[in-house]
């Protein structure tokens, strides 16, 4: 299999005239006879998505993978406003991925998996989870010493308090103003309970730091400016894991958020069969096996049992359209920094 | 042959030509309308046959036929049909009639089944006639001549009956022709001197011949 | 040679009804269209309730949703807040995955949600007020609600439009529509056989009645007193008033022929005697002449007569014959023995031979003495004077079987079929004299009892007549 990423591409194709969208990276995989290309559009860094592509084009080799990667807010913009033309999109971002759907961007789809499906996992014949990401506590080697990392948010924000002084500055999360997925696991934070408000309290006291972007956030950690970070993708963290000081990652006991990695096909699909293939490749057994198997991702097809007890999916259904509400976000944020300010 | 018969019929012509017809073969006929009158005549007198219709004013022939016979009265009975001829025969001999008769009927048939129901019967009257000299016997057709005993042939008998009704008296050719032969029969004048001289032949050693009277017919002489 | 084989067929006649259709098809169809209306409208019925239930289970959850929306609206310092929560949204979705729209106006203008959702037509209140609407492609149905809020001493509107797609509706609807159209077409499927079982039960008595009947013998007359359905009564009692008029005819015939035999022979017997006296009184010999022609024309109608009637009694008993065991020695030696006067008179012998014992046989007594009466009737009549008729009854192979022999005319060349046929065609009676009807007679009683007849020509002159019924 020949794998070609080039730059030159990607600076090409970010001049190219009509795509307004910003790009982050392309990824091109050829299979064995390619005599037709798929186009994905996917919050997923492509060193990620590599494997389980090349696994794809292992058993399609008449196609060719044309991997686009673009942050989740871009990727809505280019489907719902400039109504660019990709066979599949797979997103992390939940919310607008209902969104997409729930405002006719996406087609029916009914892969044969989608009976197996836990009903929280997909919304109608839209959109369709595949992998399932819990959202947890990261710690820096050596943050607690001598004594046991948190197991609970109530753990944690006891330890802060005990020791604010060690932690003063050196505690990170999202900023939830800026990064969609912030927004998105505080407002569920919020909605399962209390202490999400007084954590936030907590953490404003100690002038956490706030992050756009999980990346910006584990460098820091890594390079020991911070030493806890809060809300973190597990797979974005393990996949630092190997790095020289090495962390502690953490799901929390009283309830570990799961995140829903989800695909649709676009309406603006040129070849939805294509992408539908793709789909029924990330929900077959196949593809759920190689999720099953990269650090910090869970089957969706997995059976609940199987995840650990603390487990909270996101539900993928409109619910998560209110959180999109523009008064509503207005409402929660200065609730949030109202937090994040202290007196 | 001479009898004496009871008529029981209710039609008056027909039993007024029957009567006479009987009387002028010499036989005597009382005549009954009803079953009532049949009853009266039966108990004032004896008759050698009854002759009985069937279907009467005042009943059935049949029944009075079955009451005489469980009575014990047992004289001849010839049943006269009208109707169904098979249906009727048959009522009427399981009845106990002696024989019937589908009217209408030929006379000589009618004194030819009373014959033969007498001579069935064993001959109940005295009826051997003697004439010059002979003797005969009507019920068996035999003359006996000379102590020899001389059968009858059917029309022999009757013939000779005829003669002997009225002796010395002439018969025409035609009389006796009518009364030998059936009228469906075409007879030639010649068939009846057929039959006289077969008669003469049994006649033969007595004094009793036939006479044949020229022009006129034939006689039966004694003398 | 023994029948004619054209001859046709007279007895199990069958009569060739003009069937129009059947009755139990018909009840059946009638039974099955209406289980089908029954079905259908079942199905409408269930399908127009469903969907009545569906949407007003829809507009329940709706219009509460709404409620909710709206109860999230609140006046704060810095201005009017809307407190969205999620599960407003997973409610709706939890019936059928609908997908979900809303807006919120304030004051008349837009605050958050699709700003472009359709509006109801009338201003709502503060109870949901339902419509239906098109949007992005899809049938929605809408809830509307109006809030006034309190902002700075003034009272002001806030409109929220909360809206979803009816396909959960529908799915639900479709769900039981399908259970619909399932009962439907079970209760379909069951109304075939019961239909059937219905037809089969409405219908019995009507086949029980006509097993009853046909079952009957020819001679059974008896009224049908079978217990039948009220429906039936008509019929039965047609069916009786019909056996009623049929006993009269038959007895009416019986009578009738008698009747005529007797209204026949009576005049016919007086004619007779007094042609018979007149003739033995005149000395005329054309009067003679006359009146022996009268009497022989007596006799010949009354023969014809005689047979006509006789013909008449076959007919009527073949009919409706009762076979019973018949003595065929007997009854032969009855008749041979009644002929014997009669063929006296003409000096004609009837020589008599039979076995000894009975020749039991199976038929109608009086058919077979009619026929035994023809052939001796026929054989003296044809025979010449001092002639001689053999009468010989023979057993023979199951078959008892009487020759008469005579010394007669012979058949002069014509066979039987020719001497008999004559007389079948047409029944033209006007025609028959003599023995031909006699012939008919002796066949038509053959053919009735099983037997057989021929007639053929002696050596040496003369017929031979050959009666043959088989023994029992």
């Amino acid at each position: 299999m020949r794998a070609v990423l080039t730059s030159l591409a990607l600076i090409l194709l970010q001049a190219a005239p009509g795509r307004a969208f910003e790009v982050e990276e392309r990824l091109w995989l050829d299979g064995a006879a390619p005599v037709a290309t798929v186009s994905i559009l996917s919050t997923t860094d492509s060193v990620t998505a590599r494997p389980l592509l090349q696994a794809f084009l292992a058993d399609n080799p008449d196609l060719s993978v044309d991997y686009v990667v673009a942050s989740a807010l871009q990727i809505h913009r280019a489907i719902a406003e400039e109504g660019a033309s990709f066979d599949l999109v797979i997103s992390s971002a939940m919310d607008l991925q209902v969104k997409l759907a729930n405002d006719g961007y996406a087609l029916q789809m009914t892969p044969e998996a989608a009976e197996t499906l836990p009903h929280w996992a997909h919304w109608r014949d839209l959109v369709y989870g595949f992998a399932l990401e819990p959202v947890v506590i990261v710690v820096a080697a050596g943050a607690f010493p001598g004594r046991l990392p948190p197991r609970t948010r109530r753990d944690l924000i006891e330890l802060l308090r005990e020791e604010p002084d060690r932690f003063r500055g050196r505690i990170g999360t999202y900023d939830p103003g800026v990064s969609g997925s912030g927004y998105l696991f505080a407002t569920q934070d919020a909605g399962l309970g209390n202490t999400f408000w007084r954590l936030a309290e907590v953490m404003g006291r100690l002038d956490a730091q706030l992050y756009c972007c999980s990346g910006d956030m584990l460098r820091d950690l890594d390079e020991g400016r911070i030493l806890l970070a809060y809300n973190v993708v597990a797979s974005y963290a393990l996949a630092q894991a190997n790095r020289d000081r090495g962390f502690t990652v953490i799901e929390p006991e009283d309830f570990t958020l799961m995140l829903i990695r989800s695909a649709l096909v676009p309406a603006t699909s040129k070849r939805p069969a294509l992408g539908a293939k793709v789909l029924a490749f990330l929900l077959s057994d196949r593809g759920q096996a190689l999720m099953s198997q990269t650090p910090g991702t869970y089957a969706v097809t997995a059976p609940l049992a199987s995840l650990p007890p603390s487990s909270r999916p996101i539900r993928l259904d409109p619910g998560l359209l209110a959180n999109l509400d523009t008064v509503r976000r207005r409402a929660f944020l200065g609730e949030w920094a109202a937090a994040m300010t202290q007196p | 042959m001479q009898m004496r018969f009871l008529l029981v019929e209710d039609t008056a012509e027909l039993a007024r030509s029957v009567q006479d017809l009987l009387r002028l073969n010499g036989h005597a006929v009382d005549w009954a309308a009803t079953l009532a009158d049949a009853g009266d005549c039966l108990a004032a007198a004896s008759y050698d046959l009854i002759l009985l219709d069937i279907a009467l004013p005042d009943g059935d022939g049949r029944r009075f036929l079955q009451d005489l016979r469980r009575a014990g009265q047992d004289m001849p009975v010839i049943m006269m049909t009208a109707r169904s001829a098979v249906a009727d025969r048959v009522d009427a001999l399981d009845g106990g009639a002696d024989d019937y008769l589908t009217k209408p009927f030929d006379l000589a048939e009618l004194e030819a089944r009373a014959r033969a129901v007498l001579r069935r019967r064993g001959g109940a009257a005295q009826t051997v006639r003697g004439f010059a000299d002979l003797t005969f016997d009507p019920l068996t057709a035999t003359l006996t001549v000379a102590g020899e005993a001389r059968e009858l042939r059917n029309r022999e008998l009757r013939l000779f009956e005829i003669l002997l009704g009225a002796p010395e008296r002439i018969f025409s050719k035609d009389q006796l022709c009518d009364r030998l032969f059936s009228f469906a029969e075409t007879v030639t004048d010649n068939a009846i001197e057929v039959y006289v001289g077969r008669l003469r032949r049994k006649l033969e050693g007595s004094r009793a011949r036939i006479e044949t009277v020229r022009g006129l017919g034939y006689r039966l002489t004694g003398a | 040679m023994t029948l004619p084989a054209d001859a046709p067929p007279r007895r199990a006649r069958m009569v060739r009804v003009a069937l129009t259709g059947s009755l139990r098809r018909t009840l059946v169809l009638q039974l099955l269209a209406v289980a089908g209306i029954v079905a259908l409208v079942l199905f409408w019925a269930i399908r127009v309730t469903a969907d009545k239930a569906a949407e007003a289970a829809q507009d329940a959850v709706l219009g509460a949703a709404t409620q909710a929306l709206a109860d999230g609206i609140r006046v704060e310092e810095a201005g009017v807040d809307l407190d969205l929560a999620p599960i407003t949204f997973s409610m709706l979705s939890a019936m059928g995955e609908d997908r979900v729209f809303y807006r919120v106006d304030f004051n008349a203008l837009p605050m958050t949600g699709y700003a472009d959702l359709p509006p109801p037509g009338a201003a709502p209140g503060s109870a949901p007020l339902f419509y239906s609407a098109r949007y992005r492609g899809q049938d929605l149905r809408l809830a509307a609600v109006t809030r006034r809020l309190l902002v700075d001493g003034t009272s002001l509107p806030a409109r929220v439009i909360l809206g979803q797609t009816r396909l959960g509706q529908k799915a639900i609807a479709d769900s039981i529509a399908g259970r619909a159209a399932l009962l439907g077409v079970a209760f379909f499927v069951l109304a075939v056989p019961l239909s059937l079982l219905a037809a089969r039960a409405i219908l019995g008595p009507v086949g029980r009645v006509a097993d009853a009947v046909s079952r009957r013998g020819p001679h059974d007359l008896r009224l049908v007193n079978q217990s039948v359905p009220a429906e039936l009564g008509p019929l039965i009692g047609a069916l009786n008033g019909f056996i009623l008029r049929l006993r009269a005819a038959l007895s009416r015939t019986e009578t009738f022929i008698a009747e005529a035999a007797h209204h026949i022979r009576t005049p016919l017997s007086t004619v007779r005697s007094e042609a018979e006296i007149a003739l033995r009184q005149s000395q005329d010999e054309p009067t003679r002449a006359r009146l022996r022609s009268v009497i022989r024309s007596v006799e010949e109608s009354s023969r014809s007569a005689g047979q006509l009637l006789e013909h008449a009694l076959v007919l009527y008993r073949t009919d409706r014959v009762d076979r019973t065991e018949v003595d065929l020695a007997a009854l032969l030696a009855a008749q041979v023995e009644s002929f014997r006067p009669t063929a006296d008179l003409r000096e004609i012998t009837l020589r008599l031979t039979a076995p000894e014992g009975a020749a039991p046989v199976l038929g109608d007594r009086l058919m077979i003495e009619a026929a035994l009466r023809n052939i001796l009737d026929n054989a003296i009549k044809y025979s010449p004077d001092e002639a001689e008729v053999e009468v010989a009854l023979t057993l023979d192979r199951g078959q008892a079987q009487v020759r008469v022999s005579d010394r007669g005319r012979g058949l002069g060349g014509a066979d039987l079929p020719e001497l008999a046929q004559r007389f079948r065609r047409g029944g033209n009676v006007a025609d028959i004299v003599g023995s031909g009807l006699g012939l008919t007679i002796i066949l038509e009683v053959a053919e009735a009892s099983g037997g057989g007849f021929s007639l053929s020509s002696r050596d040496g002159g003369g017929t031979c007549a050959l009666f043959s019924l088989p023994l029992r």
